[in-house]
């Protein structure tokens, strides 16, 4: 079922919260892609900053200070090579991806005014790219920005099986797009995309392109480089490390003439009541104390992630997605809402039975044990493109077990037989 | 399925076979309510004449909760006075944000009826808002049709 070489069942026990039990039974958590469960050495690595280093970073010259400091600068050395970045200073931490790319899209608007960044100002004409299955967080920041700046929004559309359509990718991004923002692995319907293919259309009409990998980065190799896009963002809870942290990766030639978003303390070069100059990437996008403790934490995880190895995490969810879409589709009735095979799909499973409401499923499943989400992931242009109000969603992790699955299956058959 | 359950089993015989569903012709008022977090909708048609409602009609579609409640409301407070109706939408509304440690004496057992059967949802703080929908569809109706603005309980304008 699962790799060769991959034990999950020693991966379990990496994860306290799993020998938890709900409702009298064992917690079976297949809930990870809204937020991944904490292993213990991430839990531990926070609390050891705060037991033994913790000081503010970057400002205090004691050894506190210093120690902190160089823990704090460690995870970003870690996230770099974790992305393969060709530099540790194109790696800026966010309190979240929503924040990663609210700050460029309020970087670009902020060219507007700011002196040498001529080459990011969008007006009328221009056109901002995104896809029609995004999560809202990657929707709503581009809105907002063609709202500030007149530029015009649209989006590659998806098809019947929950992939982009091919043939409106050439057609949508064009010599008019000057910034194309797309998914690599979509929460709702699990797709994973092309975005080799769109990075480069992209690249081809000159346009910026910014790919949101919350749902990868926890499930495949993650690599910059190959990607070949301008910006890679993701976010650190999904991805075993704690909330409050996110990561956005950019090309240096661009941060360096981008600018700032928030403004405030470490962000700056010098400061005068006339004026005020700002530093280098990453820290002219860092204002204020950052999230300390939790980007160290977050190192840790990438640690984790990486010793179990990113392509044997793959491989192990790749076989688990295969067995959960045949048990699931097996099902009377249920109506996979996403690819039904699992080329090129990730771990995350929506679906709908007939004349059951998706929240029913869950709290019913919810009763068994069994942690799903129901409703519309934040990305309730998928549902509207569907015509159904929510669907149930399982989502799986380095933890998740072929038993579970089962448990998922027959608690959905359980439900029912509820409801017939 | 276990005596704890949230759906008991009232619950799930007024979601398969709703009762006052379909919208009357005849009606004083219509309302229309949403749930966002559900997508949950109800609309609520009624009619009222000497203070009480003679006629009580809904359209819905979501959740069983949000469907049986709509349900277990229209069956409690067709024919009732609009006053004892508001009294029991205020009980209905106290039990659901009761966190699960209402305490309800035998004679708010009898007058809530089926719905006493929703107390489980009240531990559920993203499922409440599906229970209660239909009855606050049902008194804001209630308020369109004019109740309480300028009328006395005898439906009579002041
Ligand atoms: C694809 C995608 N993008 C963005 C987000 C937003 O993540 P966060 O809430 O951590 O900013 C999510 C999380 O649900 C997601 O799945």
């Amino acid at each position: 079922m699962t790799s060769v070489g991959f034990d999950v069942e020693a991966v379990r026990k990496d994860f306290p919260i799993l020998s938890r039990e709900i409702h009298g039974v064992p917690l079976i958590y297949l809930d990870s892609a809204n937020s991944a469960q904490k292993p213990q050495v991430v839990i531990d690595s926070e609390a050891d900053l705060y037991a033994n280093h913790y000081a503010n970073v970057a400002r205090a010259v004691h050894t506190l200070g210093s120690e902190v400091t160089h823990a704090y600068e460690g995870a970003r050395d870690k996230v770099a090579a974790f992305l393969n970045a060709p530099s540790r200073d194109e790696v800026i931490f966010t309190r979240n991806i929503t924040e990663a790319l609210n700050l460029l899209a309020y970087s670009l608007s902020n060219a507007s005014t700011f002196p040498g960044a001529q080459r990011f100002r969008l007006g009328p004409g221009d056109e901002i790219v995104v896809t029609e299955m995004e999560h809202h967080s990657n929707i709503v920041p581009w809105q907002q920005l063609a709202q500030r700046t007149g530029a015009t929004f649209r989006w590659i559309p998806i098809d019947d099986e929950g992939r982009l359509v091919e043939s409106a990718i050439d057609e949508v991004i064009t010599e008019r797009t000057k910034v194309v923002s797309f998914v690599y692995q979509s929460n709702a319907l699990g797709t994973i995309n092309p975005v080799r293919r769109i990075a480069e259309r992209a690249r081809a009409v000159g346009a910026l392109s910014i790919v949101d990998a919350a749902q990868a980065a926890p499930h495949l190799p993650l690599d910059v480089q190959d990607i070949g896009a301008d910006f890679v963002a993701f976010t650190g809870h999904k991805l075993y490390g704690p909330s409050g942290v996110g990561v956005l990766w950019g090309r240096y030639e661009l941060l360096a003439d981008l600018p700032p978003f928030l403004g405030g303390g470490e962000m700056i070069e010098t400061v005068a009541m006339s004026g005020s100059t700002f530093t280098a990437p990453p820290h002219r996008f860092e204002a204020g104390t950052p999230m300390i403790a939790q980007a160290v934490a977050l190192g840790t995880a990438v640690d984790y992630v990486t010793a179990l190895g990113m392509d044997e995490i793959r491989e192990h969810e790749k076989a688990l997605t295969a067995y959960a879409l045949d048990g699931l589709q097996a099902i009377d009735g249920l109506r996979i809402i996403g690819p039904s095979t699992s080329l090129d799909r990730g771990a995350t499973i929506s679906f709908t039975l007939p004349g059951i409401h998706p929240h029913d499923v869950a709290q019913l499943l919810d009763e068994q044990g069994i942690a799903v989400r129901a409703g519309h992931h934040c990305a309730r242009p998928v549902c509207l493109r569907y015509g159904i109000p929510a669907t149930t969603r399982a989502s799986f992790g380095v933890y998740t077990t072929s038993d579970e699955i089962d448990a998922l299956v027959s608690g959905v058959k359980h439900v029912q037989e509820i409801f017939a | 399925m276990s005596a704890d359950s949230l759906y008991q089993q009232i619950i799930l015989d007024h979601y398969k076979n709703p009762h006052h569903r379909g919208l009357p012709d005849d009606f004083d008022a219509e309302v229309h309510h949403v749930n966002p977090t559900c997508g949950d909708e109800v609309t609520v048609r009624v009619k009222l004449t000497g203070g009480a409602i003679v006629d009580l009609g809904w359209d819905g579609e979501g959740c069983s909760i949000s469907q049986a409640s709509t349900s277990v409301m229209s069956e409690l407070v067709v024919g009732k006075a609009v006053d004892d109706a508001m009294a029991l939408q205020d009980k209905f509304l106290s039990l659901m944000q009761s966190r699960g440690n209402a305490t309800l004496s035998e004679a708010d057992e009898d007058e809530l009826d089926d719905a006493v059967a929703f107390e489980g949802v009240s531990k559920y703080p993203a499922r409440i808002k599906c229970a209660l929908l239909g009855w606050m569809a049902m008194k804001s109706a209630v308020a369109e049709a004019g109740w309480g603005a300028g009328t006395n309980s005898a439906g009579e304008t002041a």
